[in-house]
């Protein structure tokens, strides 16, 4: 028998097979070793991270000789919004069509709710309430505060309907249609606690279904019931988490909604099961489409407005939702991505400090981090901790999210004036054309170079 | 109304039938400095009666009511001379509503205070979502009653259907007659001092003269008020 010849084990004899299967691979892996060694689903916050059609699978036609331009710089382009002009006798008047969305006090500290109110009352826009009701800080610091009605009702109270500018009930957000909230141990402080009558440290569960009615009609008398005890003052929205938004949206304005708000599946949380965030509910792309084709299918554009969230990221976002037929989006994940999130430092007094410790704790890195859900933000901005809160100071955090609003305003104009309109609102589909199939099918609008728009024109 | 009708005890009447219930919410969120008692006739059913009520004011519904009868009540006092329809008195959060006949689905749905009076039965979920109201039913209440229930107290002077106190949290069901099942979480327990004490306070505040010892206690076994604790394997 031949002796095997001594080798030295750390020379490599042959080649590494490094072949990954595309189907089981080193994600799925991490899943499944991750999913036996818990018994749990994972739970992580923001929204889907899967590519999707999107916004940036469309594209300007700018003018040209067919249409005629205005002046970048000089000319006068209007970015006034109204909502809720429908029934109610206050609309909600905004100097721009970008509003922040509804996040709650409990998923955000109370700085950061102090700071979005600074900068919305600074743009003229509006800030949204959350799950476990409206803080005085938000309430103080927002000249327009639209006040959610959840399923939960967690701190919802009359004497703050009262004080709110608008009502938004929600049926459902975009990262979770059919899901209710929820908020791990970690953040029920005992304020988010008290203001949710709810023991402290538990887990928090929200109720998927409003606990006083069920279907579309008895929606329709719940909105009248908030609108006789607002004397029929405020606007009332309706959000849907974006599924079956055709009928969803023709639903809402049956129910007697003055604004839909329709949230597409790129839309965050604070916190739900990966599953549920990746797996449930369609683009943002698609939804608007869908939702402006049930505004003209009961010839209602000129009553109901549309307001479109879910992944906006840039004033090109913001434009082309508009273009599609939303009257104004609503951001969350851009504006924390404005406070700081995923930032690599914060600023304290002026000073720059390192986070990449904090992140490497919770086993991630700046540009990567998803972890609202522990309340361990490492830049002060999902957290309920008293420490990590001080990192984010409202004025800090006020104008990073002015600047932002800022910019994707000048973008928004900019780009309507370079299709001609002296008003963002005149945007319009045919402003548009798609790069992909996809998108141009989802949009509704001509694949570039051509007239084809999948399923609806030619050659389907 | 005796002699002694002035200034500070004004009686008005809205009679549903000539005027708009719009005109009587509004009226009753105006200054009601001065008026004792506002009545309601020819309800008919109407939907919204009484909702958003912000003083100590006194309502009497004379026949039955709609969807949220009194709701959002705040410090008011609601007596339907009736029955009333799904989520009466929802979201109260302090004063009274009373109940003279059955109520419908969703009674006191998140009320966080005050007290809801029903004479009769209730329907299907009633009490879900209570946040620190307290409700007292003279018949049976239908089932998934007290639904994730926070805080607050539930006292069933008759039966309850399937599922009661599902997923409740800190609030406190207490049944005379049978229970249909328990809800997922929710357990019997003992009737303590505390127990009786706070049963014969609420039946005397509803006019209702059972013996607190007839009651059981339904709270939380609170197994679900964290997640897995088991998950402690790792690769």
């Amino acid at each position: 028998m031949a002796t095997k010849p001594e080798i030295d084990p750390t020379e490599p004899r042959e080649p590494l097979n490094l072949e990954e299967s595309a189907g089981l691979n080193r994600q799925a892996i991490h899943y499944i070793q991750r999913a036996a060694a818990t018994g749990l689903y994972e739970i992580r916050g923001l929204g889907a991270k899967r590519a999707l059609p999107h916004f940036d699978d469309l594209l300007f036609l700018g003018a040209s000789l067919s249409r005629y331009p205005l002046e970048g710089y000089r000319e006068k382009c209007s970015s006034k919004t109204v909502l809720g002009t429908r029934f109610a006798t206050k609309p909600i008047e905004l100097d721009i069509p970008i509003t922040i969305a509804g996040m709650s006090f409990g998923a955000l500290s109370a700085h950061v709710k102090e700071a979005l109110g600074r900068a919305a009352t600074e743009m003229g826009t509006s800030t949204t309430t959350g799950d476990g009701g409206m803080t005085s800080e938000e309430r103080k610091s927002s000249k327009t505060l639209v006040y959610q009605c959840l399923p939960s009702r967690y701190g919802f109270r009359p004497d703050d309907v009262r004080r709110a500018d608008a009502i938004e009930i929600v049926i459902g957000q975009g990262a979770k249609p059919g899901g209710g909230g929820m908020l791990l141990g970690q953040k029920v402080s005992p304020r988010v606690a008290k203001m949710r009558t709810l023991p402290e440290g538990i887990d928090q569960r929200s109720a998927c279904r409003h606990p006083d009615w069920t279907g579309p009609d008895d929606l329709a008398i719940k909105i009248k019931e908030l609108r006789e005890i607002t004397d029929w003052e405020k606007p009332i929205y309706v959000k849907v988490g974006a599924t079956r938004v055709f009928h969803d949206v023709k639903l809402a304005v049956h129910a007697g909604a003055d604004v839909v708000v329709v949230d597409g599946m790129q839309g965050g949380t604070a916190a739900t099961q990966v599953a549920f965030i990746e797996h449930v509910g369609i683009p943002t792309l698609a939804a608007v489409r869908q939702a402006v084709d049930a505004l003209e299918d009961l010839n209602v554009t000129d009553q109901v407005q549309l307001v479109v969230s879910g992944g906006v990221r840039t004033g090109a976002d913001v434009a082309k939702a508009l273009a599609l037929g939303a009257t104004a989006v609503a951001i969350g994940q851009g504006i924390l991505v404005a406070l700081g999130c995923n930032s690599g430092t914060y600023l304290q007094k002026g000073e720059h400090r390192s986070a990449i410790a904090d992140y490497r704790s919770l086993g991630t890195a700046p540009g990567f981090c998803h972890h609202c859900h522990t309340g361990r933000c490492p830049v002060g901005v999902t957290t309920q901790d008293a420490v990590l809160e001080q990192r984010l100071e409202p004025a800090v955090g006020a104008e990073r999210v002015r600047n932002y609003l800022k910019t994707l305003n000048m973008e928004l104009t900019m780009i309507a004036r370079a299709c001609g309109k002296h008003n963002v609102h005149h945007l319009e589909r045919e402003d548009l054309v798609a790069l992909s199939i996809e998108a141009a099918a989802m949009a509704g609008v001509p694949l570039a170079g051509t007239s084809w728009i999948p399923g609806r024109s030619g050659g389907a | 109304m005796d002699g002694a009708v002035n200034a500070s005890s004004r009686s008005v009447v809205f009679d549903l039938a000539r005027q708009e219930l719009r005109d009587l919410n509004k009226f009753l969120h105006g200054d009601l400095r001065g008026v004792g008692s506002v009545t309601v006739e020819n309800p008919d059913g109407a939907n919204s009666i009484a909702v958003g009520i912000n003083a100590p004011v006194m309502v009497e519904v004379n026949g039955h009511a709609g969807y949220y009868v009194a709701g959002m009540n705040q410090g008011g006092t609601v007596v339907v001379h009736g029955n009333a329809g799904p989520g009466c008195a929802e979201n109260m959060m302090s004063g009274r509503v009373e109940v003279t006949g059955f109520a419908s689905g969703g009674a006191g749905a998140s009320a966080h205070g005050g007290l809801l009076v029903i004479r009769g039965d209730a329907g299907l979920r009633c009490g879900i979502s209570l946040k620190g109201g307290d409700i007292v039913v003279g018949g049976d209440v239908g089932s998934f009653s007290g639904f994730m229930a926070q805080a607050g107290r539930m006292v069933v002077c008759g039966s309850a259907g399937e599922g009661l106190g599902d997923s409740i949290y800190e609030a406190v069901i207490y049944v005379r007659g049978t229970v249909t099942a328990l809800g997922s979480d929710a357990r019997l327990e003992p009737m303590g001092e505390d127990d009786l004490r706070v049963v014969g306070k609420l039946l005397a505040d509803a006019g209702m003269s059972h013996l607190p010892s007839e009651f059981k206690r339904i709270a939380s076994a609170k197994t679900l008020y964290h997640w897995n604790a088991d998950a402690n394997l790792t690769y």
